[in-house]
């Protein structure tokens, strides 16, 4: 084709370049889902609404370093007197980037007696991770800590 | 079957705080998996643990994929009478656990 119209080539690049960014994508999307810090936001507003979360008075005890993903202690306090006026209603943990933004939600009483919960998760990345404390006033305190992980929950095939 | 164990204390005085740690094995599968051949393996996880004591809820949980496989908790609650602790765990395809313990309180 030696007199072709040289945009006609152009053109054809252009149309091929595209289509292989779309293979890229459908690539990209095939892949789990994978929880943002947007979905963490939405996540903590579907529990908190449009109450204010204060820092404090919440204590996240998570290693700092986690060798394995699959199986992370954590511990959450609150500092409550727990007593029928003033107690911790519920607790959330929340992270930043398995597929899904949600971990646990607890929920307690006056007759706890002690406002502290531990379990073990799952962490498919290197994330933040959010505990939120729900007060019988209404208010909420959140604590969050930085872990990093060395091998993480599998989310690939088996 | 799945089987559950429960660590209670069996007997406390009043007023104690007391722990409560309860484990079930369970492979909560996550849903987000893939077999070599690229399907996905189904979710299978427990979706609520709940622990009642003298029929009154004390402690609840909602559980995500993202709580590890054989899910365990620890929690604490105030020893006021005797009475017996009842565990309940519920899950995807209808799974359905319990397990009890009693208490002493002097």
């Amino acid at each position: 084709m030696p007199n072709q119209d040289p945009s006609a080539r152009r053109n054809f690049l252009k149309v091929a370049g595209s289509a292989a960014i779309l293979g890229a994508m459908s690539r990209v999307m095939l892949r789990p889902a994978e929880a943002t810090p947007a979905m963490l936001n939405f996540a903590i507003r579907n529990i908190v609404g449009e109450a204010q979360v204060q820092t404090g008075r919440v204590k996240l005890d998570i290693p700092p370093l986690v060798e394995n993903g699959n199986a992370v202690p954590v511990t959450v306090s609150v500092a409550s007197p727990m007593t029928a006026d003033d107690y911790v209603k519920s607790i959330h943990v929340f992270n930043e980037k398995n597929p899904q933004p949600y971990i646990g939600n607890f929920y307690l009483t006056p007759a706890s007696g002690r406002a502290q919960v531990s379990t073990r998760i799952r962490l498919a990345d290197s994330q933040k991770v959010v505990a939120i404390a729900q007060m019988s006033d209404g208010s909420f305190w959140s604590a969050s800590v930085d872990v990093v992980v060395t091998l993480a929950a599998c989310t690939e095939e088996l | 079957m799945a089987s559950a164990l429960i660590n209670v204390p069996k007997r406390a005085k009043r007023g104690d705080i007391i722990e409560i740690r309860a484990l079930t094995s369970h492979i909560m599968e996550t849903g987000y998996r893939r077999k070599a051949s690229g399907e996905i393996v189904p979710r299978d996880i427990i979706t609520s643990f709940t622990c009642r004591f003298n029929g009154q809820e004390i402690f609840r949980a909602d559980l995500f994929p993202a709580i590890a496989a054989n899910p365990y908790f620890s929690f604490f609650t105030t020893a006021r009478e005797s009475g017996r602790f009842e565990f309940e765990w519920t899950g995807d395809n209808g799974f359905s656990q319990t397990a009890s313990a009693a208490i002493t309180v002097e």
